[in-house]
């Protein structure tokens, strides 16, 4: 919970990692290179105060993440969403295990969101059965760039992944998380692209499809699909810290996500360890849209309590304390 | 007759032509050239040749971008007359020395990525000339409602010739060309990606969707050059030029 102005913030942090991407875990060059990249990330877009050494960026562990998140970060539910890069990294990238120990020993915490890869095929299938009964699945994240042997990337409508979602629905699992974002490599296999969102939000309006880095770098091909499909949300992970570096460029994304999508479908994300959310709460509470942007409206309190927690939790049924949650509005005085 | 060393001038000029032809190579996701974008970390000429290495935000940048721009330089620099041997190496990219084999066997995309590779790049280049077009339009279009106080709706019939020269009106002829467009001073300004004018009831949808392209492009502009510099944090970005010829 954060309090400002004498006005109280339900926070989860939809996107949040507990890595491990030390050397000894490396497998190849690629996971050297996929943690600079992360690092150059943290250390381009965080307020130089709150950057980390490279070591301690490269391993944290269960006890730095639970005091960065709950102690120091006023985040109330965090989300685990594990890249797990096993082309990259000897144990995975994303820590499966640890983190699901972290999220049982914290209940009401946490929630372990896992992954499935369509190139399993049935034998993925199978497992995703075992995963979601064992781990308690309400949603997964998809990471559609992953390197797989000789292939670099999948699409959410082909029709092996159309197989795992109508497992999902099957199994309960309604919230798919899928990386849309800046950084791993598409081919001409564009795991960039958003188009295939569009196809499966159409054809399983059951599912909730959450586009992770609101589509970053193409924000708006993602806001033309997500208008149209009422069962797409925007994650704002790498969005998020341009509220320090560029807070002009950061007004015009939220203001063109309240513009296109609404202030219902926008999850605040930290995407820890990438970034800390403790700076990222207090700024986007304190945050207006800059004067020089008069074509935006200002950002109300409301829409700010929903964007930072409250979103998150509706879908994921999370309970919020009820002095958290919004106050319905005051009925209209007849005159 | 003995050979006669060039001039320092005339080494000079061929300086500024090979700068020259490297600012005509553009990021396509970026609309704007690597020179700007600080992408080419040094170029070498010397009595065979000229060598140029390019550098980009992320060793993840897409490959498929990352091989554009590396080609695009290839041609640019062997447009230059009495350039010689042109080479050019990416440095640092997961894929460098796939893209620098490439480059040097003239393999093409294709040849280059062999299976992981559909289809050429054209498609890939021509969407983002789109959007650049897009984004294009809507810089010229505002400007124009600024200055003229005026709304779009009283703007009737817009065309190239009501658009005020300068920066912004040649940004917009240039991208109109790329996607081959018109720039008769009598051709509508808000038109569709294939030149259809947009009907007075959809011109503000088609303005309010041009400006989500703008923010986005210029948005991942910020994001690139934030990394680039991040990444090479010790070393200026600017590009490094020796120059060594003594003759053609």
């Amino acid at each position: 919970m954060y309090e400002k102005n004498g006005e109280k913030y339900y926070i989860c942090d939809a996107h949040i990692a507990l890595w491990d991407a030390r050397p000894e875990n490396q497998r190849n060059i690629h996971g050297k290179q996929f943690i600079d990249c992360f690092y150059d990330y943290h250390k381009n877009l965080s307020p130089e105060e709150v950057v980390w050494d490279y070591d301690t960026y490269t391993y944290y562990g269960e006890q730095r993440l639970l005091k960065d998140l709950f102690e120091d970060g006023y985040v109330d539910h965090a989300i685990f969403q594990p890249a797990i890069l096993s082309d990259f990294y000897k144990r995975g990238f994303g820590q499966t295990e640890d983190a699901l120990a972290l999220t049982r020993a914290n209940p009401g915490k946490l929630t372990y969101n896992h992954a499935w890869d369509p190139r399993h095929e049935e034998a993925g299938l199978e497992q995703l059965r075992k995963d979601a009964d064992r781990m308690g699945l309400k949603g997964v994240k998809l990471y559609t760039a992953e390197w797989n042997g000789d292939s670099r990337g999948w699409k959410l409508d082909s029709l092996w992944s159309r197989r795992y979602l109508e497992e999902c629905l099957k199994l309960g699992i309604k919230n798919i998380h899928v990386h849309k974002g800046p950084t791993i490599r598409p081919l001409d296999r564009d795991a960039f692209d958003v188009a295939d969102i569009d196809q499966v939000a159409t054809d399983y309006t059951e599912l909730n499809f959450i586009v992770e880095h609101v589509g970053l770098p193409r924000l708006e091909d993602f806001c033309w699909i997500a208008t149209q499909e009422p069962n797409v949300y925007g994650g704002l992970a790498v969005a998020m810290p341009f509220i320090h570096s560029r807070p002009k460029y950061f007004a015009q994304i939220i203001g063109e996500l309240l513009y296109w999508i609404g202030e219902d479908r926008i999850l605040f994300s930290s995407d820890y360890a990438l970034w800390t959310p403790k700076w990222l709460v207090e700024k986007f509470v304190d945050f207006e849209i800059p004067a020089d942007l008069p074509e935006y409206a200002p950002l109300t309190i409301a829409q700010k309590k929903k964007i930072l927690g409250l979103n998150a939790a509706s879908l994921y049924g999370l309970d919020v304390p009820a002095e958290l949650r919004l106050s319905m509005p005051e009925p209209a005085v007849a005159s | 007759m003995i050979a006669v060393a060039k001039s320092p001038s005339e080494s000079m000029e061929l300086e500024a032509e090979v700068v020259a032809a490297l600012a005509t190579v553009i990021d396509p996701e970026l609309d704007q050239p690597i020179t700007d974008l600080g992408f080419v970390s040094s170029i070498r000429i010397d009595d065979a040749g000229v060598t140029a290495h390019l550098r980009l935000p992320t060793s993840f940048c897409a490959p498929n971008f990352a091989y554009l721009m590396a080609s695009d330089a290839v041609d640019a620099l062997r447009r230059v007359p009495g350039v010689g041997a042109v080479t050019v190496l990416l440095d640092d990219h997961h894929d460098s020395d796939k893209i620098n084999a490439g480059l040097a066997a003239n393999a093409g995309y294709v040849g280059t990525f062999g299976n992981e590779a559909d289809q050429d790049l054209d498609e890939l280049r021509r969407t983002f000339q789109r959007k650049a077009h897009t984004a294009a339009m809507e810089r010229c279009v505002m400007a124009l409602l600024r200055s003229t106080g005026k709304t779009i709706e009283q703007l009737p019939g817009l065309t190239l010739w009501h658009l005020p020269g300068g920066p912004h009106k040649d940004a917009l002829l240039r991208r109109r060309t790329d996607i081959g467009l018109g720039i008769r001073p009598e051709d509508p300004v808000l038109v569709d990606d294939d030149g259809v004018p947009v009907p007075p009831d959809a011109v503000p949808l088609r303005l309010r969707f041009a400006k989500a392209v703008r923010i986005s492009v210029e948005g991942n502009a910020h994001f690139c050059r934030g990394l680039l510099a991040t990444r090479y944090d010790d070393e200026p970005i600017t590009t490094r030029i020796t120059n060594t010829r003594r003759k053609r």
